[in-house]
């Protein structure tokens, strides 16, 4: 090889990894970092995204504390994740034990259970409001072959978050469920064997091996699923559309309703601010956890 | 030796004269969970079995009081009726020119950053790589607000780039191509370079032949999100003939009288593409779920 040809490669070598870089770290300033760092710009200001932002200091933030509509979007989204979170983790692990064997039809159930991840939280969300349909619907025909009298579920304040939560139940178990089925894939035989030739029995097993071996995976399911719980969007905007009144009013879909529906863009990006830091306030729990497990 | 043996038999002996019940146990037990997970998996059917029985019941017989799953007639016309009562095939169009672009620009851009991140010894890779990672966790509806504005001043409001290319660098996948491409062999690499080509066709010609894999993850996950995407597409769009499928069903439920039988229709015929790829790669669906989870 000539030496120019090698002198050619060497450079190639050294140019390379940054132009092969580039469209993604493009994009990812231009539609990520900017827009973080715009946020928090934003929220100190009044904007209608039409004309000039107006600098108003903390005036927006000082809005959110009195604003009753945040307190109560605030609280609708901790209710949601406390009602989703613990109930889908539980089922899911449950699921994914009575999977983790020989047993027929294994990768049916497996493909039924986790069918629901795939299909959109729109077409999810229109399947159970039509389910929920106080009078023609299936849920309440179904409670009342149990003798059950029915509520009218999405036009109830009381009774339309748990009919949301019930309908996200069915997505997230299965998610839960094949992420904990890897989990458990993962724990080596020979721990079972070990501690059956200690005495253990089923209950043991599960309390002193399985669950142990499962803590990594539960944490990240954990703080995956509250961070899911905290985003929900897509099923209360088809569902609800946040009512009745604000009962299922939830902080994702009141910086819509704040930045988009009313144009106030200082606050909805006052309230993405406020949302960022609790993302990053479960990342870093995250982060600790992990590594207390290491 | 002698230990392992002395051990072997402590075991048989241990377990010989408790075999044939554990057996029955055993057993038992098996059909027990079986019969359990017949009942559950009947109980995630029903939405689907739900929505497919309204979707083929006259739209008299879906608002009766008397409940039935299986339609006394089926009508098939409902469907041809629903794609008659909104454009839903336009937004199947744009839906499917959005997951089509977005997979190819998706996969092409991740592996070429992941290949170079996986291979390559330049300045400024850790920061770049963390600062990507970072961002892992940020859903987009944090940034609703400024992507809004980015795009309105890009003049991609209204446009298939404005839906397609922002999000086409995906922490998920870059991380994901990362990994999968660490494990390529260096020599393959350097073989190439000896034979003299060049640092882009070694990406094309060795690296992306040997990570097949990863790209159908890739493909199957990018898909998968943009096809049911509705947040980003509410952002971008406002003008109808531009709307994708999620859109469209939610404005549909939203603006007009409900007639459940069409809406039905129409939800059924949206998830029949994602069904199919899942049915087709359910193996690839899961791992890639274990693998990240990211994103939904």
């Amino acid at each position: 090889m000539s030496s120019l040809a090698s002198w050619y490669q060497k450079r190639a070598i050294k140019i390379a990894p940054y132009l092969f870089i580039a469209p993604n770290i493009i994009l990812f300033l231009v539609f990520m970092i900017i827009p973080i760092l715009f946020t928090f710009y934003i929220s100190f200001h009044k904007w209608t995204i039409l004309g000039k932002p107006e600098f108003t200091g903390l005036e927006n933030y000082v809005d959110m504390f009195t604003d009753k509509v945040f307190w109560i979007s605030l609280w609708n989204t901790v209710y949601y994740t406390v009602g989703t979170v613990p109930l889908s983790m539980a089922l899911g692990l449950a699921g994914a034990i009575l999977l983790n064997r020989k047993i027929p039809l294994r990768a049916l159930f497996r493909g039924i259970f986790f069918a629901p991840v795939v299909v959109s939280l729109v077409a999810t969300g229109l399947i159970w409001a039509w389910m929920f349909n106080p009078n023609y619907g299936l849920f309440n025909h179904m409670l009342s072959s149990f003798g059950i009298e029915g509520v009218n579920w999405l036009s109830s304040s009381t009774w339309a978050m748990p009919a949301v939560i019930i309908t996200t139940l069915w997505v997230r178990i299965g998610y839960c469920l094949v992420i904990y089925l890897a989990g458990l894939q993962a724990i080596p035989e020979s721990l079972y064997e070990a501690a059956e030739i200690d005495g253990a029995n089923g209950w043991q097993k599960f309390c002193y091996v399985t669950l142990p071996m499962l803590k990594h995976t539960t944490v990240f399911v954990l703080v995956i699923s509250v961070i899911y719980g905290f985003m929900v969007f897509d099923l209360v905007y088809t569902m609800t559309n946040g009512g009745p009144g604000f009962s299922t009013t939830v902080i994702v879909q009141y910086i819509y309703q704040k930045a988009f529906v009313e144009g106030d863009m200082g606050y909805g990006s006052a309230l993405g601010t406020i949302l960022f830091l609790i993302m990053m306030g479960f990342t870093a729990l995250q982060l600790r956890l992990g590594r207390e497990k290491a | 030796m002698k230990i392992q043996e002395t051990q072997t038999q402590i075991k048989e002996v241990g377990v010989a004269p408790f075999s044939l019940p554990l057996r029955k146990f055993r057993q038992w037990k098996t059909g027990l969970i079986f019969v359990v997970l017949c009942i559950s998996a009947g109980i995630f059917l029903i939405p689907f079995i739900w929505m497919l029985s309204t979707a083929l019941k006259s739209p008299a017989e879906a608002v009766s009081n008397d409940i039935h799953i299986i339609p006394e007639t089926f009508v098939w016309s409902n469907f041809s009726n629903a794609l008659k009562a909104a454009p839903f095939l336009g937004y199947v169009g744009n839906s499917l020119i959005v997951a089509f672009f977005a997979v190819i620009l998706t996969v092409f851009i991740n592996c070429l950053a992941g290949f170079a991140f996986a291979k390559y010894e330049f300045k400024g890779r850790n920061v770049l790589f963390m600062m990507v990672l970072s961002t892992l966790m940020i859903p987009v509806q944090i940034i609703m607000v400024p992507n809004f504005y980015i795009l309105k001043e890009l003049e991609w409001l209204n446009t298939y780039s404005g839906l397609i290319i922002p999000r086409a660098a995906e922490a998920f996948g870059l991380f994901l191509a990362r990994q999968y491409m660490m494990n390529i062999p260096n020599e393959l690499i350097e073989a190439a370079r000896i034979d003299g080509a060049s640092e882009f066709k070694i990406f094309t010609k060795v690296v992306l032949p040997n990570v097949k894999p990863l790209i159908a993850v890739l493909i199957i996950f990018t898909f998968m999100w943009r096809w049911n995407d509705l947040i980003w597409p509410l952002i971008v769009v406002s003008d109808k003939a531009m709307y994708t499928v999620q859109l469209g069903l939610a404005i549909v439920k939203g603006e007009h009288y409900i007639n459940w039988t069409i809406l039905m229709c129409l939800t059924l015929l949206s998830i029949i593409p994602i069904l199919i790829v899942f049915l087709l790669f359910q193996r690839y669906f899961v791992q890639g779920m274990a693998n990240s989870g990211m994103k939904e």
